[in-house]
């Protein structure tokens, strides 16, 4: 796995977002900027709508994957460019749950939707016609996704990544600053765990580091790379990008996603929780 | 307009609403426009950065150029990009039960 098997920019998607075989996905919470203005040929997800069962808090199942994908007009062996606002959170997310129902071929768009836009390329409202297909997802993946009994075990033996902001880590914020603060669950953290924030990561137009840099972060920051790694943070899109970086760019072979995260932990009874820096 | 709640994480263009459940009386908002000659920017990003450089949050602009972040007390730095290699920044305080107020001319 090389950098280039899982990342294109700007120029290759201008120069092949429409050629046969390769689909463009726009993946976010809220699917308003998609209908405003999307990458030409880009089909959108909604994080939500698409990705989440609307009653468990669960994804949808494999049925309910394959029915998605086969009315976007995606077959397996298309090669599924994503991206996205949000410095690619949902994006990242969309790839991991991609390879977690099997889909071979899956590339995130360096930079996102905010690199896009910052270098004024083309976004249209057209959106495109693509044939039905017949979509045949996997069975989960289930080596790269955590669940919280895993994560309770976890404590003190495994790497535990909490990619959250610094405040929430120390538990005074309960979420992103971008959003009002709610007052659902705990504040602070799961025991050992580092924080290494997801921005961290990545530059600001929302490109990753280099491999280099990325690897001098995460061992800096404690993360000891011979051992098994679960990355959290709120809902799991965060951690997702911070996923992204463990296991596709710096090839770290067991890395998992909890997306259970922290609106699950910090609301568990009686389990162990750090507050402070 | 999404919520804080257990199923979103994103960040609304312009920033989440304040309202009367999450009202500036237990938010510490940091809010304000930007402009370029009078107009309001519709393309670009806030980004909240902590007293150490750190990032903390991000927003597209709004519609009206908006944006507004619900920080903790304490002093913040705000960054604007915007295409054309657009940057500005400025040093807010931020306080709970009031509203921070920064207007940004590009």
């Amino acid at each position: 796995m090389s950098r280039s098997d899982v990342l294109v920019d700007a120029e290759w998607v201008e120069a092949h977002g429409g050629d046969p075989g390769v689909v463009l996905v726009e993946v976010d919470e809220d699917t308003s900027a998609y209908d405003k203005g999307h990458i030409r040929n880009a089909v959108k997800i909604d994080w939500k709508k698409d990705l989440q069962d609307p009653v468990r808090r669960d994804f949808v199942d494999r049925a309910g994957f394959d029915a998605l994908l086969s009315e976007r007009g995606i077959s397996n062996d298309d090669t599924v460019v994503l991206y996205g606002g949000n410095n690619n959170w949902f994006a990242a997310y969309a790839y991991w749950y991609f390879k977690l129902y099997g889909h071979d071929k899956v590339q995130l768009l360096d930079g996102g939707r905010k690199k896009w836009e910052l270098e004024s390329r083309e976004l249209v409202t057209e959106v495109p016609q693509r044939a039905k297909t017949s979509y045949h997802a996997s069975e989960q993946d289930s080596s790269l996704r955590a669940f919280r009994d895993e994560v309770v075990s976890a404590i003190g033996g495994q790497n535990l990544v909490d990619v959250r902001s610094p405040d929430e880590f120390a538990g005074r914020l309960l979420a992103p600053a971008h959003l009002p603060q709610e007052q659902a669950q705990r504040g602070g953290h799961i025991p050992t765990a580092k924080n290494v924030p997801w921005s961290k990561a990545a530059d600001e137009d929302g490109t990753f580091k280099s491999d280099d840099a990325l690897a001098a972060i995460y061992g800096d920051a404690g993360v000891d790379f011979s051992k098994d790694t679960i990355a959290y943070c709120r809902i799991g899109e965060r951690s997702a990008h911070t996923w992204f970086v463990l296991h596709e760019l710096l090839g770290q072979p067991n890395v998992k996603n909890y997306d259970g995260s922290w609106t699950e932990y910090g609301s568990l009874v009686g389990v162990p929780i750090e507050v402070g820096p | 307009m999404s919520q804080a709640s257990a199923d979103g994480c994103g960040a609304p263009a312009g920033g989440a609403p304040v309202t009367a459940a999450t009202d500036a009386g237990t938010q510490a908002v940091v809010q304000g426009r930007v402009t370029q000659n009078g107009a309001a920017v519709a393309t670009g990003y806030a980004r909240l950065l902590n007293s150490g450089g750190d990032f903390v949050a991000e927003v597209p602009l709004g519609e009206d150029g908006g944006f507004r972040f619900f920080a903790a007390p304490g002093s913040w730095t705000l960054r604007v990009l915007a295409p054309g290699n657009i940057r500005a920044e400025r040093t807010v305080s931020a306080q709970t039960g009031k509203i921070a107020q920064i207007e940004v001319a590009v």
